[in-house]
């Protein structure tokens, strides 16, 4: 029963503040949705308690939706570990995010819309997450992406906010177009949308195929694959990422709730909650890893060189999904799903913090406009820092203490390590490269935003201001979560008690990949955090003057403190993880605040490229916006309104218009023309009599 | 010993034969002023007419050696002809009292004319149709030209004369040679004579279409409407609201008679012409009414193109076709009389307009009567659910079922093209800047008409039991 107040508090809280708004003012529609969802949260961590941790799953089947013939769908609530960790994170954020949602619209005059919208995604999100078939799932899918469009076009104002919307909703459209094959499909090959049925049946269809244009397809690869580009527009995954960063035109809030933490994550939730059909389909699986891997890549890259303090964090959570991807891809789907669970936390903290900062700021959000505003937001600092260092995975290998990104992140690589495939190699490696990536861009950000000089106007910074308490609240939950939340469950999630906490909800087909994973090398633990660290130092030599002697020192003792032990221990891995780290060393040490500059005079070109996003909006732009604009023009005035108006209504108007002018000349009201008409008809009568009627006398 | 024949089955007509005369005496001898009281008693003699159709509108009964005929259909038929005469009286009285055409004739003349139709509508032999036919026209003509200082309404009168005897002589030529090949005037012999099996004589059937086209003439059917657009312009607006309604009425209805009653088994020849007929009056009446500015001239256009989608219904030939046409034709008359009495109110201090420029902003000058209007149009055109879609629902389901769907489909397309004009009114009354306003002393009688016309129109589609069933048990009758 619970179950079903989780579900749908939500909904009735977005019906009531959105169509009553205007009856319960600002304060009233606050009140009643941070009421409901807060609740939902409460009952969703009672779910988690009793679900997860007591190993009770539940499945309420509150109606039938669809029957027709052996057609059968449900609306259901089916609650497993996997869904309750889903709903700990969307209603844990969710609440907060309403809560915070009080203080940052403050200045907002359409609070109740907005507060309807959170509401209004927060229960399609939960439909997604706790549906037993795949339609009911795609009624989710579709609902958090409307939500997504209303409150990324919050602002209908401004131009850039409704194109940003559109553009997320079309990008989208892709993505759901193949999912929506791939729900099709099943049902041709299954004959059944629901779960249950389907995964039941996957193993008989494991390895057969079918034809196409003459090629034989395998089907289970074919059907993963199209569910899996759903995932990829749903989860912002390279060649469908272009609208993450651009829906950042949307209040900084919703970018935490539904850009970072909840709806991005939806994709990952579906391959993990589609595991017994993926695992069956390795093409599939591989694909998953190579694109994931390629984003986690990529995205750091732009992440690198951007200026706007929110779409840094964009890239980033768009590289953070590509880690969740390459770990379900090597078949680590409790890590990925543990690294969903923690990034929710440090990438909502990020994003609300970021949103403290613009809200400080009077709506500035270029960090070449900042700096120094430690003094200014002392807490907001601290609370941006302990984010950051969590999704820079900072911890201490050896005795496993860190942040939660540190538990998360670290067990994905080891996974794609311990996979021993060439794509989980590639997956690796690049997973290496984008730590570095991932804790140089924080450090950037952390340092130009709060260090060194002021770059502010001085009104501005006059204004500057630490944000209340109802916006410091929630970052204080989040950045506990940031904190503990790889502690408290990396036993759970990945650990010893993997297979009794997920409790069946993740199928793997071969040897788990995570058992593996506890036993690889130590080196491979070890050089995430030489990455992570290097890359925060390098950015502290590049970003701040005043880099003590003492710490760039440390840093090349540390680096040569490791190819020492490497040498000694005779491990191969660990003298390169030491030179790489040795390297790193040796930019901290010669690193100076000129130096991005000259790096950038001196790579033009390069800098250029990930300035621009590696033109993939250019290029989309050429081959397929201009084009169907074009085809749209073209249709619209030469297929429409030439053909279509101009030989339909616009002819046939004109045809009968000319008609008539010409045929009005005939009345001529002269008695003897009427006369003569009337005769001319008698004789065409009498001749049609005569030649037809048969054979008269 | 001369033998009576039974005067009962002919009570509607005698009341109103004697009636007229009565009417008449009584103007003559009270003179100009008599017009509201002979106009009256005209009303209530129609009426009670009227009343005296219904005690024999179950039975069929023919009577005058067979010449006359009284049955559910001619009753059906005569209570429409005798509501839209009565109804064109109520709503013409202020207007010729404004006009000063306050002559006590025009209501004698009306009976008069509603007599020759009643007739028509009970005739059963070639004699008694012409008789009836010319009955009713002789009063039409003097209508016609009923303002006679008036240039343009003795040229209507006139034109309508010339053109009206020339068709007249077309029906005798056709009757005639319709006599001379089955040996009789009566439709039950000429029936008798044409249903054997074999060729039917070419003769018959040129006969057949000299008569139809004298038939054709008086429901104005394209191509022998011509008549109908100057004469509705010229005439005064009244006595055209009554040319619109009854007379129409009952030429279908003779015509309906004619082919049913003496033609009956060769419908596959006369259905060739009405298809046509049908055809040509749907189209012409569409098209043509497009670029008219005066709105007596497109009222003229509208009922050519109403008339098409009845004979579409009666080129079915079959009981259901015959029940459209019936239904078709009351609901005609609720519509016409409707807006016919709403154009009669056209009129400024300066005189009556028919100009449809003259509309424009009507809705915020007269906001009822612009609504009134509106249904009206709306209902002509033929939306949904106003009484007109019915109309034409049912003519289109009868052909479709007769297999003449490609009828029905041209029928479609050109209620398309008609609602162009008629919601080209619309769009003057309702969007276009006012122009002056009408005088709003509007009449009693026309206001109360337009009212009881437009909920009829309106509301049709809640209770159209009433009109159907009667319709169909109508049309049943004649098929025993």
């Amino acid at each position: 029963m619970y179950l079903t107040f989780i579900v749908f508090l939500p909904l009735a809280a977005a019906i009531i503040a959105g169509f009553g708004g205007r009856v319960l003012g600002d304060r009233g529609a606050q009140l009643v949705t941070c009421g409901a969802v807060i609740t939902s949260a409460i009952l969703s961590i009672f779910a988690f308690y009793n679900v997860a941790l007591g190993h009770q799953p539940e499945h309420v089947v509150l109606a039938n939706w669809i029957v027709s013939g052996g057609f059968k769908v449900d609306w259901a609530i089916k609650v497993d570990t996997l869904t309750t960790v889903m709903l700990v994170v969307v209603n844990g954020v969710s609440c907060l995010v309403h809560v915070y949602s009080v203080g940052y619209m403050s200045h907002d005059p359409h609070k109740p819309r907005f507060m309807a919208y959170l509401s209004l995604f927060t229960f399609a999100m939960l439909m997604l997450v706790t549906a037993d078939n795949f339609v009911q799932m795609f009624f989710g899918w579709e609902g958090v992406g409307l939500a997504s469009y209303l409150l990324i076009g919050f602002w209908y104002k401004k131009p850039s906010a409704n194109a940003a919307a559109i553009k997320a909703f079309l990008v989208n459209r892709v993505g759901d177009f193949g999912f929506a094959l791939g729900i099709f499909g099943i049902f041709l090959v299954f004959g059944a949308l629901d779960f249950a049925t389907v995964f039941a049946a996957a193993p008989a269809m494991a390895g057969k195929s079918f034809t196409f244009l003459d090629h034989q397809v395998d089907v289970l690869n074919t059907l993963t694959f199209l569910l899996f580009i759903g995932a990829m527009g749903k989860s912002a995954q390279l060649g469908l990422h272009t609208w993450l960063p651009d829906a950042m035109e949307g209040p900084t809030p919703v970018s935490a709730l539904i850009h970072a933490a909840t709806m991005v994550t939806a994709g990952v939730f579906m391959v993990a909650r589609c595991s017994p059909l993926f695992e069956l389909a390795p093409g599939t699986l591989q694909f998953v890893t190579i694109i994931g891997a390629s984003t986690a890549f990529f995205a750091a890259t732009i992440g690198l060189v951007q200026n706007d303090i929110k779409r840094i964090i964009a890239y980033s959570t768009c590289s953070q999904l590509g880690y969740m991807f390459f770990a379900l891809g090597v078949g680590a789907y409790g890590a990925g799903i543990f690294h969903l669970f923690t990034h929710a936390f440090f990438k909502a903290l990020l994003f609300l913090g970021a949103g403290s900062v613009i809200h400080g700021m009077s709506d500035e959000q270029d960090i070449r406009k900042m700096g120094g505003l430690f003094p200014y937001m002392k807490v907001t600092a601290i609370l941006m820092w302990i984010g950051s260092l969590a999704l820079a995975g900072i911890g201490i290998p050896g005795i496993d203490l860190g942040f939660a990104g540190f538990y998360s992140k670290d067990i994905i690589l080891e996974s794609a390590y311990a996979a021993h495939s060439s794509v989980g190699f590639y997956a690796f490696w690049l997973g290496i490269a984008a730590a570095f990536m991932t804790a140089f861009y924080s450090g950037r950000l952390l340092f130009m935003t709060f260090h060194g000089h002021s770059r502010a106007d001085h009104d501005v910074l006059h204004h500057a201001h630490e944000s209340p308490q109802v916006m410091l609240i929630p970052l204080y939950i989040l950045a506990t979560g940031a904190v503990l939340a790889g502690f408290v469950f990396y036993e759970f999630f990945v650990g010893h008690h993997y297979a009794e906490f997920w409790n069946g909800a993740l199928t793997v087909v071969d040897e788990n990949v995570l058992e593996h994973a506890h036993h690889v090398p130590f080196w491979v633990k070890l050089l995430p955090l030489v990455m992570a660290v290097g890359g925060l130092a390098i950015s502290w030599s590049f970003y701040i003057d005043n880099v003590p002697k003492w710490a760039r020192l440390l840093g090349l003792v540390a680096a040569l403190g490791i190819v020492g032990a490497g040498i000694a221990q005779g491990d191969g891995g660990l003298i390169l993880t030491g030179v790489a780290a040795l390297v790193l060393a040796l930019v901290f040490y010669f690193g100076r605040t000129g130096a991005p500059g000259t790096l950038v005079a001196s790579n033009q070109a390069l800098y250029q490229f990930l300035l621009n996003k590696w033109y993939f909006d250019e290029l989309y732009d050429t081959l397929f916006v201009r084009p169907a604009k074009w085809l749209g023009f073209q249709l619209w005035k030469k297929g429409d309104g030439k053909v279509i108006d101009g030989y339909g209504p616009d002819g046939v108007t004109a045809a009968i218009g000319f008609v008539a002018r010409r045929a009005r000349v005939l009345q001529t009201g002269y008695v003897y023309h009427y006369a003569f008409a009337m005769l001319i008809g008698v004789a065409a009568l009498v001749t049609w009599y005569m030649l037809h009627s048969g054979g008269g006398h | 010993m001369i033998e009576v024949p039974a005067l009962l089955p002919a009570l509607p007509e005698i009341i109103l034969a004697i009636g007229a005369l009565a009417l008449l005496m009584l103007g003559v001898f009270t003179g100009e002023k008599s017009l509201r009281t002979v106009s009256a008693l005209a009303v209530l003699l129609l009426l009670a007419a009227a009343a005296a159709v219904l005690p024999g509108y179950r039975d069929t009964v023919v009577t005058f050696g067979g010449m006359f005929v009284s049955d559910s259909f001619g009753g059906f038929c005569k209570i429409l002809i005798l509501l839209g005469s009565a109804l064109s009286i109520i709503i013409s009285v202020d207007y010729l009292e404004r006009e000063n055409l306050k002559r006590f004739e025009y209501p004698v003349l009306i009976v008069l004319a509603t007599l020759g139709m009643l007739m028509m509508v009970s005739s059963n032999d070639l004699i008694a149709l012409y008789i009836g036919l010319e009955t009713q026209s002789l009063a039409l003509y003097v209508m016609a030209a009923f303002s006679r200082d008036s240039a343009r309404s003795t040229e209507a009168g006139l034109k309508y004369f010339v053109l009206g005897a020339l068709s007249s002589g077309m029906l005798l030529y056709g009757s005639s040679l319709i006599y001379g090949f089955t040996g009789g005037t009566s439709f039950s012999l000429i029936a008798a004579a044409v249903s054997g099996s074999g060729p039917v004589p070419i003769g018959v059937l040129l006969g057949l279409v000299f008569v139809m086209a004298g038939l054709a003439f008086k429901v104005s059917a394209v191509p022998f409407h011509m008549w109908t657009p100057d004469v509705y312009e010229g005439a005064p607006t009244p006595v055209t609201a009554f040319f619109a309604v009854a007379p129409k009425i009952a030429a279908m209805a003779l015509l309906v008679r004619t082919m049913f009653g003496a033609f009956p088994e060769i419908s596959d020849q006369w259905q060739q012409i009405l298809v046509f007929l049908s055809i040509a009056s749907m189209v012409v009446g569409a098209v043509f009414a497009i670029v008219q500015t005066n709105i007596k001239r497109l009222m003229a256009y509208s009922s050519i193109g109403h008339v098409g989608y009845a004979l579409m219904g009666v080129a079915t030939g079959t009981p259901d076709g015959v029940k459209s046409v019936l239904v078709y034709l009351a609901i005609y008359l609720a519509m016409n009389v409707g807006a016919f009495a709403l154009i009669i109110a056209m009129r400024r201090k300066d005189g009556a307009t028919e100009s449809i420029a003259d509309l424009a902003g009507l809705s915020r000058t007269r906001p009822a009567m612009a609504f009134a209007l509106a249904i009206f149009m709306f209902s002509l055109a033929g939306i949904p659910p106003l009484a007109g879609f019915f109309g034409k629902f049912y003519v289109f389901i009868a052909a479709i079922e007769a297999n003449l769907t490609f009828l029905a489909v041209i029928g479609a397309l050109a209620s398309a093209v008609s609602a162009f004009y008629y919601l080209r009114i619309v769009k003057v009354m309702y969007f276009d800047e006012p122009a002056d306003a009408f005088d709003v002393n509007t009449g009693r009688g026309i206001t109360a008409v337009a009212t009881v016309s437009a909920l009829v129109t309106l509301l049709f589609f809640v209770f159209p039991a009433p009109i159907v069933g009667a319709a169909a048990y109508a049309a049943q009758s004649l098929f025993q």
